[in-house]
């Protein structure tokens, strides 16, 4: 019985790349915090769980009239927040909810490695038969 | 590593406000600064940031650092007072200060400096999560 590393990490590797990317734009929001007419951006895992699990057929462009589809991330979509307060000059970015959502994604992203690494510490166990 | 960009814009967010940071610097130190014409007196310096668009416009990437355009100065009139035994009055007797507001520059200051520590703040998880990266399965 061969060990297989894509059955036996199982979805993690993948929720790790997508946490990672997810801090990135987190971190782009809070950078921007006083950026005029910046929009703060984030993706729903929701949406990427649900992309990732289905195996979904996309259209293609074959020609430059074509509409492009919205900037995705995992196939699912990169979606504009709706900010609690308005400001005057078009900035989206409030740095508590983007602080908060940052915390919670590299708490999320620790998660995702811990399961990672406990699935190694049991490869392990059943390669050394101790 | 992909997660390194977190650093990149982290530190152009850095940038951008110490940029600010130094400008109320200078607004401050220059509050008091007079001359005897309203062309030669110091102007409130502001700095003008904007998200970098190539990149918030490209399909593949979405996040965007922080680009400072430049630095513009302030339009507003200077104050005038009449002061006709200062050494540096105009002809008139009035001596021109700077139009510099104290108290905005520092709100200015604070929430420049909250934005530079949030954005440490990022820096520091992403550093903390990246090293744990590099010990997975040990």
């Amino acid at each position: 019985m061969a060990i297989n590393f894509d059955t036996a990490l199982g979805i993690e590797p993948k929720a790790l790349a997508f946490r990672e990317k997810r801090g990135e734009i987190l971190a782009a929001n809070l950078a921007n915090a006083d950026t005029p007419n910046f929009k703060a951006r984030d993706v729903d895992f929701k949406a990427v769980l649900k992309q990732s699990m289905a195996s979904g057929v996309s259209m293609e462009r074959t020609h430059a009239g074509h509409i492009a589809s919205p900037q995705q991330l995992f196939g699912a979509n990169l979606m504009y927040r709706n900010p609690n307060q308005v400001s005057l000059d078009g900035n989206t970015v409030e740095a508590h909810v983007e602080q908060a959502k940052y915390a919670e994604n590299a708490v999320q992203y620790q998660a995702s490695l811990q399961f990672i690494n406990n699935k190694f510490s049991g490869l392990m166990t059943a390669l050394k038969g101790q | 590593m992909a997660g390194l960009s977190i650093f990149d814009i982290a530190g152009s967010g850095m940038n951008a406000q110490s940029l600010r940071l130094n400008l109320v610097a200078s607004n401050i130190s220059n509050a008091n600064s007079i001359a005897s014409s309203a062309a030669e007196v110091y102007k409130s310096r502001q700095p003008v940031f904007a998200a970098e668009l190539d990149k918030a416009m490209n399909t593949q990437n979405a996040t965007s650092k922080v680009n400072v355009l430049g630095v513009v100065e302030s339009q507003d009139a200077p104050v005038m007072e009449y002061a006709p035994h200062h050494p540096m009055a105009d002809k008139d007797g009035y001596i021109f200060k700077s139009n510099v507001n104290t108290v905005e520059e520092m709100a200015n200051m604070m929430s420049a400096s909250r934005s530079y520590q949030n954005n440490i703040e990022v820096l520091n998880t992403a550093k903390q999560m990246m090293l744990q990266t590099l010990k997975m399965g040990q």
